[in-house]
């Protein structure tokens, strides 16, 4: 009985490096979730819950083979777009954006799936093709990547957007892309991006923009997330006033500081050595993860680990981007340290198929 | 193969087989485009901590201040108004304490609702327009700062609101210290009072540089001593540090430093005198001053009809106000130092001594009382106020029976100039040096001022008049009874006043005021005549006053005064039945005692009620005797009370 147990437990496909990394950054979060909540230990646990309930999604990602992520991403990903469609001419309303699916039981976005999904399905599309990826290829990889993330757009939601059409143009940009596609696509992007202001954006998202540019503009409006965050990470200073102690997060002067704003917290309660303690541990991950995509067997996999990679260190960037006042505000959590189930377990499958990618090694020999 | 069909197919060995072959090749390309990216990570890696570098070591101290700016509120303490004493020690104006309602309100909108809300929860009554105001300071107020709602909540209320306070997050019940007027309207032109700050008042605080001071005060001196010594009443602010959280709730204090108490004020007033002229008065338009003139301290001053100033302190209602206003009594008037009045016959023993002072006059000089008097080369008549004129006299009986001729005659040798000059001596049209913001220099006329006021000159026969304290000449009671403690002391300063000490942690500062000789007589003589003249109104056979004063135990002296309201014509006599009731005389009277040493002078102005020594001087009797002889005072207070309703001695009304 014993015996099979521990056999049980010996077969189960965990990359241990990856595991620690992962387990050591979201009890960071944790530790910051407790203080930005006031010490709220409901809250606490209800975070928790998410967490196991993600890490469990992981493990079970993890014993699944690569090759059945490759065999089952483009039935997925057009069942996604079919949702995407229903959302467009069914879904629910709500401020203004048309996001949700609202079944009865649940409601969802479909959009957020298509974070998970995109690079599975883009990462399988080129793999039956030659590397490095020819002209044609890249276009339809590239229609691939933008039927859902208009679909997204015209929600409006610019911010899952961009991300989604990123997470899965990495996966062409890995499976060598040329360099000069690369340099015109910039440029056109360069060029488009006026009209787009112009012409494409809602009021609220150019609000957002202006307000990045001068957050001082609107000190009680739509500046106000930003100045009170910059106020909280700047007085945090080299070591930073203390776990618990972050005045501007005790005293509730900053906003949304479980969720979206949960680095100002860290940064005000641990000051800059807290920044790089964190940026450590999260290259830590990072390297770990592309050594994974480096060292895997197929190139499904190693186009699949290195995008997931990259994305993963995308959502880090933009949310210190934006709470350091480096871009502008988007709904963007902290990878696993923000509050919040979606986005915890989003982020967990991914790393579940690496582990999955880094641990089916052997079976791909035949 | 053609996409789409592919992307649903399993994929044959074969062509696994193939991809597996070309592996190295590929994996060479995805290992680089790897590589490349871990390098761009690393490099966005050193953006943020380029970023992060700059806004906690770079921006440090900005940050840091914002935050504390943040947190840290500075909470201004309101001190304690001093308090208001008679001379004995009694309480005149005090700090209750009483609950308020305040709003500290964090958006407006929603602050609108709530205070329907709570005015129809607790039934405070409160209208559009207090309503108004409300919003009004909402707007003006800094952030976080408390704006009362009301200052009246009952016991009940407070339950009512303790229940549902749950509800109203933004307002709170806080107790504060609230002036209170015990003596009710016995002293409102005297000790004034307190009102909420407007917007003028907020002008003239910033103006002055007492902003700071008065961050936490909402109420401040609009009267009387309240208003003229608001600086030493006020005291100074304290302040705590609190930490506050986003709301403005405070969460605990970091430091505190208690405020200043204000000095508390000891009046000259003696509230039983006080109290005692203004039932005199009760009923009557009229006012009183007691003076000492050793020191110029006020021993009472009464303005009837007055008006309770607690309606003031609670914030007075549009309707009482204008009640008040409308009032054909007039009862917001001050009838010591504010309103005007023709002095008449009080200051003939002051043109007395000019006349002697200046030679125009000496003991002397024998005078015929003619029943009239007439200018050179003018038919005009100037008359006596007894038909039949009073014969010869000198000086002292000029004075004794009040005769207009002598001093018709004085005036017209005298002159303007010399009126004016000496007049202004005495006080007239200067103000007094009183302690209060609420005096009128009233009028001491001359050339210069006619020629501005009446672009007109100066008449001779304007002179004349002057001589008997009417035409254009107009003074304040208070200016009158100042001449006339000048005279007592001789020509040496009375300023006249009502602080007599303040008392603050440190001690008890008494007040102290000038009485440096301001008028020099060429003889001892010129001053001692006059009086002597005053001692014959009351004590002389043909004194004005005898019959006022009789049987008085102390020696006094004095001189009454009728002055016209409306010109009579020259051919018509003065019936005060026949004219309107505004029309009618006014009754004066000054008087002081003891004789010998004056240890009190006191004035009484009766408006439209006839002659001064009929209706006056018996008050201004009774006022001496309270405070020289209280115990005659009181036995005849009480055999008054036992007569209450019988009929009143009839008095021959006289000059």
């Amino acid at each position: 009985m014993l015996k099979n147990l521990l056999r049980f437990i010996k077969g189960i496909k965990i990359d241990t490096p990856l595991f620690l990394g992962l387990l050591v950054l979201i009890g960071v979060g944790m530790l910051n979730l407790y203080s930005s909540s006031g010490q709220d230990m409901s809250m606490f646990l209800g975070q928790l819950r998410n967490v196991a309930l993600a890490l469990t999604f992981m493990l079970i990602l993890a014993q699944l083979p690569p090759d059945f992520y490759c065999r089952w991403a483009l039935p997925a990903y057009a069942g996604c777009v079919l949702l995407l469609i229903l959302v467009w001419k069914f879904g629910t309303v709500n401020m203004g954006a048309r996001r949700w699916l609202d079944l009865g039981i649940i409601k969802f976005q479909p959009s957020e799936f298509l974070k998970v999904i995109m690079p599975i399905a883009v990462a399988a599309f080129i793999t039956k093709r030659s590397i490095p990826i020819r002209f044609s290829y890249v276009i339809l990889a590239f229609l691939v990547v933008l039927i859902p993330t208009g679909l997204i757009v015209i929600q409006p939601d610019l911010g899952t957007a961009v991300l989604v059409a990123f997470s899965g143009s990495v996966v062409i940009f890995l499976a060598g892309m040329s360099k000069l596609l690369i340099c015109l696509i910039g440029g056109a992007a360069g060029a488009y991006i006026p009209i787009h202001w112009k012409f494409f954006m809602h009021d609220y998202q150019r609000q957002r923009i202006l307000t990045f540019m001068d957050p001082e503009s609107d000190p009680l409006g739509s500046g106000y997330h930003i100045i009170q965050s910059k106020i909280a990470i700047g007085s945090g200073g080299l070591f930073g006033k203390g776990w618990l102690n972050g005045t501007q997060t005790k005293l509730e002067f900053l906003p949304e500081r479980h969720t979206d704003f949960a680095y100002a917290v860290f940064a005000e309660e641990f000051g800059l050595v807290g920044f790089v303690l964190l940026m450590f541990m999260y290259l830590y991950v990072l390297f770990r993860s592309a050594y994974i995509s480096a060292h895997a067997s197929t190139t499904f996999g190693k186009l699949l680990g290195g995008a997931i990679t990259v994305t993963f260190f995308i959502y880090i960037f933009i949310n210190i981007g934006m709470v350091s006042g480096l871009l502008p505000v988007v709904g963007v959590p902290l990878p696993l340290i923000s509050f919040g189930g979606t986005s915890m377990v989003s982020i967990c499958a991914g790393f579940g198929i690496l582990m999955s990618i880094q641990t089916h090694k052997e079976e791909k020999l035949f | 193969m053609i996409f789409p069909f592919s992307l649903f197919r399993k994929e044959t060995p074969a062509e696994r087989y193939r991809v597996k072959d070309k592996s190295d090749d590929e994996g060479n390309t995805v290992f680089g485009r790897l590589c490349f990216s871990m390098f761009v990570i690393i490099c966005l890696t050193c953006v943020l901590f380029v970023r992060e570098y700059r806004l906690q070591i770079q921006e440090y101290s900005t940050y840091e201040t914002k935050s504390d700016n943040n947190r840290i509120k500075i909470v201004p303490i309101a001190p304690d108004r001093g308090l208001i004493y008679d001379r004995n020690g009694v309480l005149l104006a005090e700090n209750r304490q009483v609950n308020a309602l305040v709003a500290t309100p964090s958006k407006s909108d929603d602050i609108k609702k709530a205070y329907d809300e709570i005015n129809g929860m607790l039934g405070l009554g409160l209208d559009e327009n207090d309503k108004k105001a409300f919003m009004e300071q909402i707007r003006q107020g800094r952030a976080f700062q408390q704006i009362p709602v009301t200052d009246k909540l009952t016991e009940k209320q407070m339950a009512v609101f303790a229940v549902n306070r749950f509800r109203f997050p933004e307002f709170s019940v806080v107790p504060k210290l609230k002036r209170f007027y015990p003596m009710g309207d016995l002293l409102t032109h005297v000790v004034g009072y307190v009102a909420r700050i407007n917007t003028k008042d907020q002008e003239k605080i910033d103006a002055e540089g007492k902003t700071e001071n008065y961050a936490a005060t909402q109420d401040i001196g609009k009267l009387g001593v309240e208003k003229y010594y608001e600086d030493l009443l006020h005291g100074k602010s304290g302040y705590r540090k609190v930490e506050v959280n986003n709301r403005g709730r405070e969460i605990r204090v970091i430091e505190s430093h208690a405020p200043t108490p204000g000095n508390d004020i000891y009046l000259t007033i003696d509230v039983n005198l006080q109290k005692k002229g203004y039932e005199l008065l009760k009923g009557k338009r009229a006012g009183l001053i007691m003076i000492d003139p050793n020191n110029g301290e006020i021993l009472a001053s009464v303005s009837s009809p007055s008006y309770d100033p607690n309606l003031f302190v609670r914030g007075i209602t549009r309707k009482e106000y204008s009640e008040l206003l409308n009032n054909p009594d007039r009862p917001l008037i001050n009838r010591v130092s504010v309103g005007n009045y023709s002095p008449a016959s009080t200051i003939k023993p002051l043109m007395a001594f000019m006349g002697l002072n200046e030679k125009m006059v000496t003991t002397g000089t024998r005078f015929f009382g003619a029943p009239y008097f007439t200018l050179p080369g003018s038919t005009h008549k100037f008359r006596d106020w007894r038909k039949w004129g009073h014969g010869w006299m000198d000086i002292y009986r000029a004075i004794e029976i009040s005769a207009d001729t002598f001093f018709y005659d004085l005036a017209y040798r005298s002159g303007i100039d010399r009126i004016n000059r000496y007049m202004s001596m005495f006080g007239f049209g200067q103000p007094s040096g009183i302690d209060v913001m609420e005096e009128s220099m009233a009028n001491l006329p001359s050339r210069d001022w006619k020629r501005a006021r009446h672009h007109r000159d100066w008449y001779p026969g304007d002179t004349v008049s002057i001589g008997i304290g009417q035409g254009y000449w107009t003074t304040t009671l208070l200016q009158l009874v100042r001449a006339h403690s000048i005279l007592t002391q001789h020509g040496h300063n009375v300023v006249p006043h009502f602080m007599l000490a303040s008392a603050s942690r440190e001690g008890r500062e008494q007040n102290v005021t000038d009485r440096s000789l301001i008028i020099k007589a060429n003889s001892e003589l010129n001053w001692k005549v006059p009086l002597q003249g005053m001692y014959l109104v009351v004590n002389g056979p043909e004194g004005t006053g005898r019959r006022a004063f009789a049987g008085a135990r102390y020696v006094a002296a004095g001189k009454s005064g009728t002055a016209q309201i409306i010109g009579i014509k020259q051919d018509q006599k003065y019936n005060a039945n026949a004219i309107r009731k505004e029309h009618r005389d006014n009754a004066l009277f000054v008087a002081f005692a003891p004789f010998d040493q004056p240890k009190v002078v006191a004035g009484i102005i009766l408006e439209n009620l006839g002659g001064g020594s009929r209706f006056a001087a018996p008050l201004v009797r009774r006022m001496l005797d309270a405070y020289l002889d209280p115990a005659t005072e009181k036995a005849r207070e009480e055999k008054l009370r036992k007569e209450a309703g019988e009929g009143t001695e009839e008095n021959g009304e006289e000059h």
